[in-house]
């Protein structure tokens, strides 16, 4: 029997369900291994050596080389994970966020000091705004 | 007998602690995040509770992928603050309670609960931050802490319910242990937000606010929320806010709101926070 998946019909948000956990473990303990400094620093000489030695799909290392979050998510990217490669970045999780919704970061900011994104709209794939 | 004194919820959100250890909690943008709490540090100091019960959640930091436990009780003599990729917070080396710990472990064991037992852990922000909301930056925290990590990051993550069953589980372990201690219960984490996806900054005050209308006087209501409601109405990282019934369990049934405070936004997220103290 599949997994039952309620959340499915809810826009523009990926459950970190078992599938994804699943499909995302090397991408994700690749993030975790950023949390050591002299992994950083190996990644920042030779980014693509680095990830060529994490056993993951080309699409996930093509995603993180593109620092492509959405790309990461949809293949098994968690934002907690993903999290110690902006980090490393010296980038926040307004940077990442707002780079997923596709606005300029100041327009994402300028949207949370005005209360943030509206739930109206936002609660059912094809939903009237 | 150790009683159960008080109860604190709050949001955890990581760019608060930098912002505290930078000293920038003055500036407009901040000025009314903090203000909200200079209720609880003056009411804290009164209280002087001896042991802080601290449910939260690690952020991909102590845990993995490689093991994901459900719910886990820190037994360990000292957590220290851990290095989530920015060099570890400024803060005070954490001081467990491992006799009290050891207790609740077995007792609520013994009640059917599931409980991972963990002697070496370092604790990340979903921890420290609401130390540093409340107690400030003083040298040592000022009693000592039982973390409670939940997990609310890889599906399937716990439901409300079983989360409210697990506190007043918490509660009868508490009550049953020998030695004379004041001993409060934090929940922590939320309000709504979200971080990923073409959804993320999504902010539902309306919600939120119906939320902390029930936690004092009808958390029965709010433990039959399911996940998918979470995710609809508070976005997939608002989710957290299950962690907080687990406080809720642990007071009893009658609780009186001391202190509440809300506010939008603090980066992505939606601050709450309450003080309940416990009535029976
Ligand atoms: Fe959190």
């Amino acid at each position: 029997m599949a997994l039952f998946k309620p959340y499915a019909d809810i826009p523009g948000t990926t459950v970190f369900d078992a599938d994804m956990a699943r499909k995302g473990y090397h991408l994700n303990q690749f993030c975790m291994s950023l949390m050591k400094e002299e992994n950083r620093q190996r990644f920042r000489a030779d980014e693509r050596a680095y990830v060529d030695e994490w056993p993951m799909t080309e699409a996930q290392k093509q995603a993180v080389l593109d620092r492509d979050y959405t790309r990461m998510i949809a293949n098994g990217g968690n934002v907690y994970f993903l999290s110690k490669l902006f980090a490393s970045d010296g980038k926040t999780f307004v940077h990442a966020a707002a780079s997923m919704t596709g606005m300029p970061e100041d327009e994402y900011k300028e949207m949370m000091l005005r209360g943030g994104r509206s739930p109206e709209g936002n609660r059912y794939i094809g939903e009237k705004k | 007998m150790a009683r159960i004194t008080a109860g604190v919820t709050t949001s955890h959100i990581p760019l608060i602690g930098r912002v505290i250890d930078t000293g920038e909690t003055e500036t407009p943008y901040w000025k009314p995040v903090f203000d909200g709490y200079d209720f609880t540090k003056r009411w804290i100091e009164k209280e002087q509770p001896d042991v802080v019960f601290l449910v939260y959640n690690d952020h991909a930091t102590a845990f993995d992928m490689r093991m994901i436990p459900t719910f886990a009780i820190g037994c360990a003599e000292e957590f220290p603050p851990a290095d989530e990729g920015y060099g570890p917070r400024p803060v005070p080396v954490v001081e467990g309670a491992p006799e009290l710990a050891w207790h609740i472990a077995q007792s609520v064991i013994e009640q059917d609960f599931d409980l991972t037992i963990i002697n070496e852990m370092a604790v990340d922000h979903g921890l420290t931050v609401p130390l540093s909301l409340v107690f400030g930056q003083p040298d040592a925290w000022p009693c000592r802490i039982i973390p409670f990590p939940v997990n609310v990051v890889v599906y399937p993550v716990p439901s409300g319910r079983r989360c409210f069953k697990l506190g007043k589980a918490i509660r009868t372990a508490i009550e049953s242990f020998d030695e004379d201690l004041n001993v409060q219960v934090w929940g922590t984490g939320g309000m709504s937000h979200q971080l990923q996806g073409t959804r993320a900054g999504l902010i539902n005050q309306e919600w939120d606010k119906r939320f902390l209308d029930r936690l004092a006087d009808n958390p029965e209501e709010l433990a039959e929320i399911p996940h998918v409601e979470y995710i609809r109405e508070a976005g997939s990282e608002g989710i957290e806010l299950v962690m907080w019934l687990i406080m809720r369990g642990a007071l009893g049934d009658k609780v009186k709101e001391l202190h509440r405070h809300y506010h939008v936004p603090a980066s992505n997220t939606a601050v709450g926070h309450m003080v309940l103290e416990a009535v029976d």
